[in-house]
């Protein structure tokens, strides 16, 4: 059985399982590796009640490989891991964003690089996560804030990947998956569950031809569709076809079908940003912190506001950009040496100052670091 | 209740610190309606070292699900007791295995202290690994923040059903002692004006 709607006190990692669970994932193959064990375990025991299928791979090249195979095979298929773990399967999201298949990839990230820090806290996988494979391809990427949010956004990655055919990356940190909060499971009326569009008919069926949303309906094996999947270029039928303008069409599909849906894949949260003149730019586990000292600077009469990322790629450019020009001062405060940082000065250009506060891992920014910059940049 | 409480309970591996932790987090939050958080100890840890979960309580959302000073400090071994007493905070509560830590000065900080032998009761109903809960039936008696009710079926919840009926004893004797305690220190003290 999946959850019932109710009142639940979850950690992240157990939050995400349930999620999953909730907007129908049936697979799950993976490798166990801290600080997300516990997804697993909870996928190993739950999985096979709702009548789905659970595997402890060899390593994470054979889980990610083992969750593409499954969603084609027509189940919803997701993965977990961290870390080196996320490493070993950027060639193969690579794969899957080019074969089109939809996958979640929930990533809890620790202080890397290398195997670093496996218990403590990290946000140093945010390039990688857009940028791992090689060649030029667009992934959606999301950054949940509390355990309700991980739950809240596991059924958002899936519901998207069904929906664009795109590889999904659920980008958490160790923080978030092993805190414990209050969970509100909806009803089933109240959830919006999306399913990946099937083809119409078979006659004259072409798996690779997309429709006007730039992405083609997904044929099920084992429904008397024939069709052909590879990582080379292909043409509409899926055959591989060197030729630069198949490749010219396919690459700019592959990559607009995100692009031109940036207004429906895109959320931001903002808190007290109606007045603000200076603002702190986080995610993940970071936007905690960032309220407690966005209501301090409050105290202070610095008009200070937060833009809580939530989806991380696309990037938001377009909020940026309308924003920019009521802010003085952008803080990017992130668990790395620099990397939202990079994306929000690219789509402000000069049009504000944009400082960044970064924390090498391990831990998080305190409330009291936040005030600190925020006092001295408010003046 | 005031409107936030940050409690730490904090031991050896083994004594069952996450459990008691996740049981306090719990009947906060499902059992009385109101928000809570809580982060086990996370780190290379194994069994004998030192152990330490992290509880929030509020009556509104919680920003900030960490812990920042400590309002109650329960400890259940020396060596936590002398790590986490530096970030009590004034007025704060310590509640203790009067058995397993010796209080220093440092606990004056502490507007109160409640002592409990609570590990020789565990051992004297037959486990010692029911000392986290005979803890959690004190620590309900005399902090009042979760009624008995409440935390009693998140005991319910948090313990493997073998061990349902030792640890709910566990958590009566607890709480009565709480309540014992309570009043003998009601009687012994003197009405102030």
């Amino acid at each position: 059985m999946s959850l019932e709607p109710g009142t639940y006190f979850f950690s992240g990692n157990e939050a995400v399982a349930e999620a999953a669970l909730l907007a129908g994932c049936r697979f799950f193959a993976g490798y166990p590796i801290t600080p997300t064990s516990e997804l697993a375990e909870r996928m190993a025991r739950r999985l096979p009640q709702v009548g789905g299928v659970f595997i402890q791979m060899e390593d994470e090249i054979g889980s990610i490989m083992a969750i593409i195979g499954a969603s084609w095979g027509g189940l919803k298929a997701m993965t977990a891991t961290s870390g080196p773990g996320f490493s070993l399967m950027q060639e193969s999201i690579g794969f899957a964003a080019m074969t089109e298949t939809p996958i979640v990839v929930c990533n809890v990230q620790r202080a890397g690089p290398s195997t670093g820090m496996p218990t403590y806290v990290g946000q140093g996988d945010v390039m990688q996560a857009k940028w791992g494979s090689h060649g030029p391809y667009e992934i959606i990427a999301l950054s949940p804030s509390s355990v309700q949010e991980c739950f809240d956004m596991t059924i958002r990655a899936f519901n998207l990947s069904e929906k664009y055919r795109v590889p999904v990356i659920l980008l958490m940190d160790e923080r978030l998956s092993h805190l414990y909060e209050k969970v509100r499971v909806p009803s089933k009326n109240e959830l919006i569950i999306i399913n990946r569009k099937k083809p119409r008919e078979k006659k004259g069926f072409l798996p690779y031809k997309a429709d006007d949303d730039l992405v083609p309906p997904m044929p099920p094996v084992g429904e008397g569709y024939h069709f052909h999947v590879t990582g080379l270029t292909h043409d509409e039928r899926g055959y591989p076809h060197m030729d630069p303008e198949v490749q010219e069409s396919l690459i700019r599909r592959l990559n607009d079908k995100i692009r031109k849906h940036v207004d429906d894949i895109v959320e931001i949260d903002t808190f007290m940003m109606d007045d603000a003149d200076i603002a702190i730019v986080a995610f993940g586990s970071v936007v905690r912190p960032s309220i407690r000292a966005i209501k301090l600077s409050r105290e202070r009469n610095i008009r200070a506001g937060l833009i809580a990322l939530k989806t991380i790629w696309p990037f938001p450019d377009k909020f940026f950009e309308d924003i920019s020009s009521r802010i003085n001062t952008f803080i990017v405060a992130e668990i790395n040496y620099g990397q939202v940082v990079r994306e929000v000065k690219r789509a402000i250009g000069d049009k504000a100052k944009v400082l960044l506060l970064p924390k090498m891992g391990g831990a998080l920014h305190t409330p009291e670091e936040l005030l600190d910059i925020l006092m001295r940049e408010a003046k | 209740m005031e409107n936030r409480v940050e409690i730490i309970i904090c031991g050896f591996g083994g004594q069952g610190i996450v459990r008691a932790g996740y049981i306090i987090g719990y009947a906060a939050a499902i059992s009385e309606d109101l928000e809570s958080s809580f982060v086990p100890s996370y780190g290379p840890e194994a069994r004998g070292g030192e152990c330490a979960s992290r509880i929030v309580i509020a009556r509104e959302k919680i920003d900030y699900p960490f812990i920042t000073t400590i309002d109650i400090l329960i400890t259940m071994s020396e060596p936590a007791y002398k790590k986490y007493v530096n970030y009590l905070k004034k007025g704060g509560i310590i509640l203790y295995d009067e058995d397993l830590v010796e209080l220093d000065d440092r606990a004056r900080i502490a507007s109160k202290t409640y002592g409990i032998p609570a590990t020789r009761i565990a051992e004297e109903l037959g486990n010692r690994i029911v000392a986290n809960i005979v803890m959690l039936g004190f620590f309900t008696s005399v902090t009042g923040i979760i009624t008995y009710e409440g935390m009693k079926r998140a005991v319910e919840v948090g313990v493997p059903a073998r061990f349902r009926e030792i640890n709910l004893k566990a958590f009566d004797i607890g709480y009565s002692y709480g309540e014992k305690l309570k009043k003998e220190r009601e009687s012994e003290e003197p009405l102030r004006n």
